[in-house]
């Protein structure tokens, strides 16, 4: 524990007044060994993870890879529900993500065309600003978490966010219907979450870390180089923005001043 | 004085037991929750708020539509309101014990509500919200009690309680203005979207709290031997009217922005509520409803002959109880995320489980309030008698 007597009796003594149980007690003490041991993982270097997306080479298997590969490696459920279904990253119709963006003339086949979506682990992200615990932050190097277990439910962050990136663990993950989850978890290395916690795409922080690229980037990658392509937007000679400066790009919903960092070439 | 709560009627006992089976009823269906998780609800990925929330901004209203009682008493010392301050006071503790239960049958993770304090993230309305809430409540109690002591003892109440009635002015409309700041601030969400939110909240409160206030006052009249007043009566008849007047032309201000702007994301979700969309539409019944309702109350109410019928008035507050109860309880909240960022449109039912619990707030409201009332009025008699 990362805090002396004093601290203690007066967490205790503030814990005994409220009436809180044991559980809630633990959870008053916690902060200090959270933020104790997230000082030794390790961090990215970059200083705002970015993605750009290339939907010509965007095809719908390779957005079906992407999903897989990310379910898989974070133990997303497979609830069978498109009412209360888990998704951090998922595709839907140019029509739908970029509304603001069709009209009656546009040829068909782009209206139809699947887009792949995510999280845009944005500059100034309104998820952040709304967290009443601040259970979702932006890390120095660009990326928005989650931590599970600070969330308590609120689901104000899904109220917040523009783009629909949110999904709440509306039953609990371990008890999704098993014939849709045969081997659950998938991924014995990381967690699985509780019912009543908000989750999302965490761009593979845990994968940077080890110096890996995020799931779905090499998913998409591996069918045809640059389908995804990841990098430091901060950084001018980066993959992202050549990728940036070549191409026309566009991103979600850029009036809403959110900051988005998921470009598409269309 | 708490004894004065356990010496009643019959009936008194009859309620009292009634209210006790719903909230086991409440308590139950939580129990079914707090098992399977929200999924029980009819919420979902795309609405992600439902009747829990939407009940909480109502009693907010309520809570704070308590002030319009106090405001005239202690601000332009309109002496004839002296006889209901309390009952107005004690109206609003149990409104917010209501808006407080319903965050936290809304919660994921109840256990972790502390989190709020020991994480304080003051960018967040919900912080402020969870601090301004219990401390209108407990500004009300203190006030509240220390005033019914002091008639119990047929003194006059210190002037400290006076200080704390001027501060709790203020806290009543901060309650309602930060309730709607959680809406009022989020990008992408057009419905809320509007900086006439926490004027269309107040108005919508200054119109359900006093309403029923006035339903209270009535039953108050038949079933003890205090009688609120008729002036009183009269003059909570006249703040609903403007009050309800304020809020269906806050309300058309909204229709106007949106339909001569002509700009999409403004007119979807007022055409989903009160047309539906494409086969969407289970929304659309209960608006109308509301807006029937609200032109009945407007027509009952500015009439003066009409709005001086005690009888008349009753219909009039139930009309505006039904009509703002819609609009701000349901299709305000769940308005707001439909169509969804996407621009689809995924609908709202609440379950049964969903509303069972919502019977077990409402119980643990009236029980709370039944009691101080009980309290209240058991010194009052007392005190006229001698």
């Amino acid at each position: 524990m990362g805090i002396d007597r004093r601290k203690f009796l007066k967490i205790a003594g503030v814990s005994a007044m409220l009436g809180i149980s044991g559980k809630a007690g633990f959870e008053l003490l916690a902060p200090g060994d959270v933020e104790a041991s997230v000082k030794d993982i390790p961090l990215t270097t970059a200083n705002k993870w970015g993605m750009v997306v290339d939907m010509h080479k965007m095809t719908d298997t390779v957005l079906e890879k992407c999903q897989n590969a990310c379910h898989t490696i974070h133990n997303v459920p497979d609830w069978n529900n498109p009412r209360i279904e888990i998704k951090w990253n998922w595709s839907e119709t140019y029509e739908h993500v970029f509304s603001e963006r069709e009209h009656e003339y546009l040829d068909e086949h782009l209206l139809e065309k699947n887009i792949f979506v995510a999280c845009n682990h944005c500059d100034n992200p309104p998820c952040c600003r709304v967290c009443p615990t601040r259970a979702t932050f932006k890390r120095d190097d660009g990326i928005v978490v989650m931590d599970p277990h600070r969330c308590i439910g609120c689901r104000f962050c899904m109220a917040a966010c523009p783009f629909g990136a949110r999904s709440f663990n509306y039953g609990d993950p371990r008890k999704a219907p098993a014939e849709y989850n045969p081997d659950f978890p998938t991924n014995p290395d990381y967690p699985t979450r509780t019912k009543g916690v908000v989750e999302k795409c965490n761009f593979c922080a845990e994968r940077l870390a080890k110096g890996q690229l995020p799931a779905c980037v090499e998913a998409a990658n591996m069918q045809e180089a640059d389908t995804i392509i990841f990098g430091d937007l901060s950084d001018h000679s980066s993959n992202v923005r050549r990728a940036l400066r070549e191409h026309y790009t566009i991103r979600r919903k850029p009036e809403l001043g959110t900051g988005p960092n998921i470009y598409y070439i269309v | 004085m708490l004894d004065k709560a356990i010496k009643g009627s019959g009936k008194y006992w009859a309620w009292i037991f009634t209210l006790l089976v719903l909230m086991g009823i409440g308590f139950a269906c939580y129990m079914v929750q707090w098992r399977d998780g929200l999924m029980v609800t009819g919420m979902s990925r795309d609405v992600s708020w439902g009747f829990y929330i939407g009940q909480l901004t109502y009693f907010v209203g309520v809570a704070a539509g308590g002030v319009m009682v106090v405001l005239p008493y202690y601000i332009h010392n309109y002496k004839a309101f002296g006889r209901i301050t309390i009952l107005g006071e004690f109206l609003a503790i149990g409104a917010i014990i209501v808006c407080l239960l319903f965050v936290a049958v809304d919660l994921g993770v109840l256990p972790r509500v502390l989190n709020v304090m020991a994480y304080l993230n003051p960018t967040s309305i919900l912080l402020y919200d969870a601090n301004v809430l219990p401390l209108y409540m407990l500004l009300n109690l203190i006030i509240g009690w220390n005033v019914v002591s002091a008639e119990q003892k047929g003194i006059k109440y210190q002037n400290w309680v006076k200080v704390l009635s001027y501060i709790s002015i203020p806290v009543a409309f901060s309650i309602h203005t930060v309730t709607a700041f959680l809406y009022a601030g989020i990008p992408g969400r057009h419905y809320w979207l509007t900086a006439i939110m926490a004027a269309r909240f107040l108005a919508s409160a200054f119109a359900s709290g006093p309403s029923i206030l006035i339903l209270l006052c009535f039953a108050v009249r038949k079933f003890t031997k205090f009688d609120p007043g008729k002036e009183q009566i009269r003059t909570l008849g006249g703040i609903i009217t403007y009050a309800m007047i304020f809020n269906v032309f806050f309300m058309l201000l909204e229709v106007f922005t949106a339909f001569y702007s002509q700009i999409p994301g403004h007119m979807h979700s007022l055409v989903y509520l009160f047309a539906g969309h494409e086969g969407h539409g289970v929304l659309v019944p209960l608006m109308w409803t509301a807006t029937f309702f609200a032109a009945v109350s407007l027509v009952l109410l500015i009439v003066p002959k009409t709005r001086r019928k005690e009888g008349i008035l009753m219909l009039a507050c139930i009309s505006i109880i039904i009509s703002t109860w819609i609009d701000k309880g349901f299709g305000l909240v769940v308005g707001g995320f439909i169509p969804n960022p996407f621009d689809r449109y995924v609908e709202y039912w609440p379950t049964l489980v969903e509303l069972g619990v919502s019977i077990g707030v409402w119980a643990v409201g009236a029980f709370v309030v039944t009691v101080l009332f009980k309290i209240a009025i058991t010194v009052k008699e007392e005190s006229e008698i001698k």
